[in-house]
């Protein structure tokens, strides 16, 4: 099968060392994450990581429903690019010098819709957010052209095409067994 | 520390917390060690001698075996307690066994005060860091406020859905606070899901399929016995008459005698389940999880089959071999659910195929294995007399390697809970903790323990927590002065090399007799019926050491990596 990037998702309890039990699984199969970020969600008290890596879709699942079966994890779920909008940030330091030495600083900031966040007189902090071809495009003109001091690049922040959490139908679904399950027994 | 004992607020140390809350989870039993970073749990024990049963064992594996020998034989979770440092991660391998094998235990470790966590304090290590791979869940337990919710959680988690391994950090400053403590009980998580919803189509589906099947094959795992779904599955293949085959762990929850078991399937099992594996249409999988030694060259695995399997763990499911009809759920719901959907059928002739098979194998194997009339003992002539001896109605526990192939082939069992075996991690060293903590388990049953001369050498200090604790278990020493199975291996499989497989060993005879245990050897026939009768009617613990053949083979044999057909059936 295909090796591809996917996008995994992971609702999680907001509890101590579960990055950890998320990477082990990970290291187990020699697998390489390629980015990672983790956020409190938009349901109160439930945190999001968000991790890329290359697998083929056997693969993928069976990753996915290993990290589903830690107890404190509440969901994971995996995509393919066309399931999500997405955003990496990227940071780049140049040499101000350097930079003024381009002629027009506008034109890269325009092409690139990339924005100055800070400027001393001996360097120039630029931002970019983008998908990864896009900020990597701007790392390569600014490296040919001036040279790039210092560059990072964040890890895929992203969030699918469906209208809430897909995690809301199944909480309030687990409340509901929950309350019943209380109510069996009283 | 003194505590402030008031009848509205119950002012308790952590350690008396803990013993408390283990009490609220009916905890009877602790197989532990104790240590600096576990004395003040150690210190209110003495307190509970009425009501918690410590056994001192010699050697912190040990105490996880042991409560692994518990918990396989009970059906209750088996509790470990420790110290820190090298007492916690002596465990290691007995949490990652209980993990291979889904064995509910919970071990409690002392750890540092919270104050030198990070700092390679003395006997400091990183429990959690360490044991989240091999675990269900690991907690690290930092003020005694926790410890009621802590204990409680780990109980829930260790015994439901899947069980399997907990563990507790527990650092020194949280056994001595002073907490006001409340009883709980865990009931749900929001985050974890022991039970899976039942998918009615998808058991239809199967049903379907079990009804149009020709030549359909049962084969169970220990999620039969973890599930008490024992009845629901004889229910289920009497309805059908559905052949019944076995993996190692899911030995026992079906008689032996049973008209419909076919044998024990995998790399030492039966032949005609094996073969017919690969003439079935339908594969039913129940509680089992198609490791790699039942298998073999999973290329050449049960192609011409579709396949049904039942499993309460989702990540099961395709994991190994792909599935036509997935049935998530507790097997003792979906097993009762799918017969009332199947109809009556007895598949005599497919089941009477095997017969063919099974003929061959006596004739080719096991009468020369359990009937010789001459030559050396043979490992499993040892293990058929005893099982025979006991009414086949003793719990077979066994060592890792030809000891464990032989037991598990021809041992006998009457009811289920019989077998207690390292069945994924294959741990040499396992058999003797964990025959002791299966006697606590089921103190009414004979216990009888198969282990080698390497294997008992992995534990023997554990024969001092038999003689302090005097524990009635008897062990069966196959004594063949080999690593029987890697020299086998080195036989068959590397131009006889047998590098680092001879051991030079003791005299076990006067080891026993130092421990203060009964003890005999045998090496001749004509002895071995005496002996077993002396060992059985010996009250308290026995060593009957059998001086096996030295040279002996377990067969038939399908070689790491061959499909499951490809059977050596002996060294002709």
């Amino acid at each position: 099968m295909e090796n591809k990037l996917y996008t995994i998702t992971i609702f999680s309890e907001n509890t101590v060392g579960l990055l950890n039990q998320v990477t082990i699984i990970f290291t187990r199969r020699g697998m390489n994450i390629e980015t990672l970020s983790v956020s409190p969600s938009a349901l109160e008290g439930i945190h999001k990581f968000t991790v890329t890596t290359f697998a083929d879709q056997d693969l993928i699942e069976k990753v996915v429903k290993q990290i589903d079966k830690k107890v404190d994890i509440i969901k994971a779920y995996y995509n393919t690019n066309e399931d999500l909008i997405f955003q990496e940030i990227a940071l780049y330091k140049v040499s101000t010098e350097k930079l003024l030495s381009l002629g027009s600083i506008e034109d890269i900031i325009r092409r690139y819709n990339a924005r100055i966040l800070d400027l001393t007189e001996t360097w120039t902090v630029l931002e970019k957010t983008g998908h990864y071809d896009e900020t990597q495009a701007l790392f390569k003109e600014l490296s040919e052209k001036i040279g790039v001091l210092q560059f990072i690049r964040s890890g895929r922040v992203a969030i699918n095409k469906s209208k809430v959490e897909r995690l809301s139908d199944m909480l309030a679904s687990i409340e509901e067994k929950i309350t019943k399950k209380h109510k069996d027994v009283i | 520390m003194k505590e402030m004992i008031n009848n509205e607020t119950p002012y308790i140390t952590g350690s008396k917390a803990l013993l408390e809350s283990l009490i609220n989870e009916g905890v009877d039993t602790i197989f532990g060690y104790p240590g600096g970073q576990a004395i003040p749990i150690y210190d209110k024990l003495y307190d509970y001698k009425d009501k918690l049963n410590h056994v001192l064992v010699r050697h912190e594996q040990g105490a996880t075996h042991a409560a692994q020998g518990y918990a396989r034989v009970s059906g209750k979770v088996g509790v470990t307690l420790v110290t820190s440092g090298p007492g916690m991660s002596n465990t290691i391998t007995g949490i990652a066994d209980a993990m291979m094998d889904s064995t509910p235990i919970v071990v409690i470790a002392g750890q540092v005060p919270c104050s030198l966590l990070g700092t390679d304090a003395f006997q400091e290590i990183d429990v959690i860091g360490i044991t989240q791979a091999i675990t269900k869940w690991s907690y690290q337990i930092r003020t005694a406020d926790e410890i009621a919710w802590a204990v409680a959680r780990a109980f829930y988690i260790a015994s439901t859905g899947r069980p399997g391994p907990v563990v507790l950090d527990f650092p020194k400053n949280a056994q001595v606070e002073l907490v006001n403590y409340k009883p709980e009980k865990v009931d749900h998580i929001r985050s974890y899901i022991p039970v899976p919803d039942i998918n009615l189509k998808n058991i239809e589906a199967a049903a379907d399929f079990i009804n149009s099947s020709t030549k359909p094959l049962a084969l169970i795992g220990q999620g039969v016995i973890l599930g008490k779904a024992e009845e629901e599955l004889k229910a289920f293949i009497k309805k059908t008459g559905i052949p019944v085959a076995s993996t190692v762990l899911g030995l026992s929850a079906i008689a032996s005698n049973e008209e419909q078991f076919v044998g024990m399937i995998g790399m030492h099992g039966n032949i005609a389940p094996n073969i017919k594996t690969n003439e079935a249409d339908l594969i039913i999988a129940i509680g089992m999880r198609f490791d790699d030694r039942v298998t073999g060259d999973l290329n050449k695995y049960a192609k011409q089959a579709k396949v049904i399997h039942f499993d309460i763990d989702p990540s099961e499911l395709n994991k190994n071999v792909k599935v036509d009809v997935p049935v998530l759920g507790d097997a003792k719901e979906t097993l009762a659910k799918i017969t009332e959907l199947v109809a009556e059928n007895s598949h005599k002739e497919w089941r009477d195929s095997f017969n063919t098979y099974w003929e061959r194998e006596n004739e080719a194997v096991i009468n020369k294995e359990l009937y010789p009339t001459s030559g050396p003992l043979k490992m499993g002539e040892v293990v058929n007399k005893v099982s025979e001896a006991t009414g086949n109605n003793a719990v077979l526990v066994t060592d890792v390697g030809q000891n464990q192939m032989m037991g598990v082939r021809y041992f006998k069992y009457n009811q289920t809970r019989s077998v207690v075996t390292s069945g994924g991690l294959g741990t040499m060293g396992f058999g003797l903790p964990a025959a002791i903590g299966a006697k606590y388990g089921a103190p009414d049953r004979t216990i009888c323990l198969f282990v080698g001369d390497g294997g008992l050498q992995m534990s023997i200090q554990e024969l001092g927590t038999i003689m302090q604790s005097d524990i009635d278990v008897k062990i069966i020493l196959l004594n063949n002065d080999y690593l029987g199975m890697v020299r086998q291996w080195q036989e068959l499989f590397f131009n006889e090399r047998y590098s680092e497989t001879t051991m030079i060993n003791p005299d076990f005879v006067k080891i026993a007799q130092a421990y203060n245990i009964a003890s005999r050897s045998v090496d001749k026939r004509e002895d071995l019926d005496d002996a077993i009768e002396e060992m059985l009617n010996t009250k308290g613990a026995y060593l009957l050491e059998a001086k096996v053949i030295q040279k002996g083979l377990v067969y038939p044999m399908v070689p790491a990596g061959a499909g499951i057909t490809e059977i050596l059936l002996n060294g002709e």
